[in-house]
């Protein structure tokens, strides 16, 4: 690849970049309306929130439920700890992500635009407020900012609709999905920052362009977040397919002998590090092999770290973090978590394995969000990748993890 | 083509009462805190009438029969 996309352009160490110099390096985008949503089903471009639905199907079923009522939101919630891209595209480039806002709003005939920022990435909030005062008044007049309050769940999509209309970050039952019925019963268009800057770039340069970034048959960049063991920790944009041990050398290599990998942050998957190192860094191939991408974090376990205490610091949060409206995830979490911590801290025993094993399985599909399902699959990931440790464990109780 | 018939529940709704469980037990078993685990696939229709009787009995309304249209091949 020549070279950077997103991250294309000013030294991101200087901030924000201005609108005038935005629109001077890029100029104006030239797709929009049906055009565009025919260039994203083409350009194969997927949500970059976790979900990875494709972008171009949900542009489409929006625009043909909108009646001139629907709503944007830009999602920059960034609720998953491991996470920093989408505070830094935000801090360092809002403009690609208004384009991408306001292209969808002209797209789907949208009313409002809510660009939903996470309260505590202060840097990131204030730049995204700075660039929308920067816009032309026909866009500012149809656009707030939203702050999502701190906590994980608050930028799962039916959470933020219930915060922007009642000032609750709670998920809420679905069906109705809030693409059909979402921000002030319209329909809703919810997409993540990193995937309206994308469509920002496709409305000025096209699909086949977006096509041409890309390796083992995947396409286009992401922005990931490499955590834990590497070198140089951080964001990096790299080529869809690219491999987790390339993108671990683009951070400098590791800092020490990897253990194992966390990949999609606290609702992702643990992965043995062996097995790891080739796989690609893309959605559908992740998809294929059972993985996912999530929101891309890849998290290196250290060898001299323990996977289970790591795990059991990581169940407490997830435990925390439930919203308490679903008694198999407010119940279950925090007893999954307790027998975690109990392994961790007085050393393994029979009964903590198997009621892991029995709970991790019972609560899967039993909460209105996911977010029950994303803790037990970590969980799973966690037995199975650690079957030996949680087998064995002493009783310790290691460093929180990085 | 073929309807049948689902039990579907708000998660947000249950309380955790156990009624279902009791009224349904061949559909619904509860679990370690109280909340109910619905066996997947559907109702069979001999179970109709005790599935909508533990639909019209729970407290907080969470329980919901819902008809679903399977494509069979044969």
């Amino acid at each position: 690849m020549s070279g950077l996309r997103l991250l294309a352009g000013p030294d991101l160490r200087a901030g924000a970049e201005g609108y005038g110099d935005h629109v001077r390096r890029l100029g104006a985008p030239t797709l929009a309306g049906r055009p565009l949503i025919e260039a994203l089903v083409q350009s194969r471009l997927t949500g970059r929130g976790g979900a990875s639905f494709s972008a171009g199907v949900k542009w489409r079923s929006v625009a043909s439920a909108s009646k001139g009522t629907a709503v944007i939101v830009a999602n920059g919630a960034e609720g998953e700890p491991q996470s920093h891209k989408d505070r830094l595209l935000m801090a360092t480039r809002p403009h690609l992500i208004l384009d991408g806002a306001f292209l969808a709003a002209r797209t789907v005939r949208a009313a409002s635009v809510v660009l939903y920022v996470g309260q505590e990435h202060k840097a990131a909030y204030a730049a995204m407020e700075r660039a929308l005062a920067e816009r032309p008044d026909v866009e500012r007049r149809i656009a707030r900012m939203a702050a999502a309050p701190h906590r994980y769940v608050a930028g799962e999509s039916s959470a933020a609709v219930h915060l922007i209309d009642a000032g609750i970050a709670t998920p809420t039952t679905t069906p109705p999905h809030p693409r059909e019925r979402g921000v002030a019963a319209a329909p809703t268009l919810m997409q993540n920052v990193e995937t309206l800057a994308h469509v920002a770039l496709i409305a000025r340069y096209g699909d086949a362009w977006y096509r041409s970034a890309g390796r083992n048959g995947a396409v286009g960049t992401l922005l990931i977040t490499l955590a834990g063991g590497v070198k140089k920790p951080g964001v990096v944009e790299i080529e869809a397919g690219t491999t987790i041990g390339e993108a671990v050398a683009m951070a400098g290599g590791m800092s020490e002998p990897a253990g194992a990998v966390l990949l999609g942050g606290y609702f992702g998957v643990w992965i043995p590090a062996a097995k790891a190192w080739e796989l690609p860094l893309d959605a559908e191939a992740l998809g294929a092999a059972g993985l996912g991408l999530g929101c891309g974090v890849v998290g290196l376990l250290p060898s001299s770290r323990c996977g289970v205490c790591d795990t059991a610091h990581i169940m407490r949060y997830l435990a925390e973090e439930s919203s308490a409206q679903c008694g198999p995830c407010f119940f279950g979490l925090r007893a999954l978590s307790d027998a975690c911590s109990r392994v961790a801290e007085r050393g393994t025993n029979r009964d903590d394995i198997a009621r892991l094993k029995r709970w991790a399985v019972e609560v899967q599909g039993r909460g209105a969000c996911k977010h029950p399902d994303g803790a037990v699959m970590f969980l799973r990931s966690a037995l199975s990748t650690f079957s030996e440790e949680f087998a064995t464990h002493p009783a310790h109780w290691r460093q929180q993890p990085a | 083509m073929k309807t049948d018939m689902h039990m579907t529940i708000d998660r947000i709704k249950c309380d955790g009462h156990g009624l279902c469980a009791e009224l349904l037990p061949e559909r619904i078993r509860l679990d370690d805190w109280g909340y109910p685990i619905i066996a997947p696939g559907p109702i069979p229709e001999r179970l109709a009438p005790l599935a909508q009787r533990a639909v019209a009995t729970c407290p907080v309304m969470a329980l919901a029969l819902a008809l679903r249209r399977e494509a069979r091949t044969n």
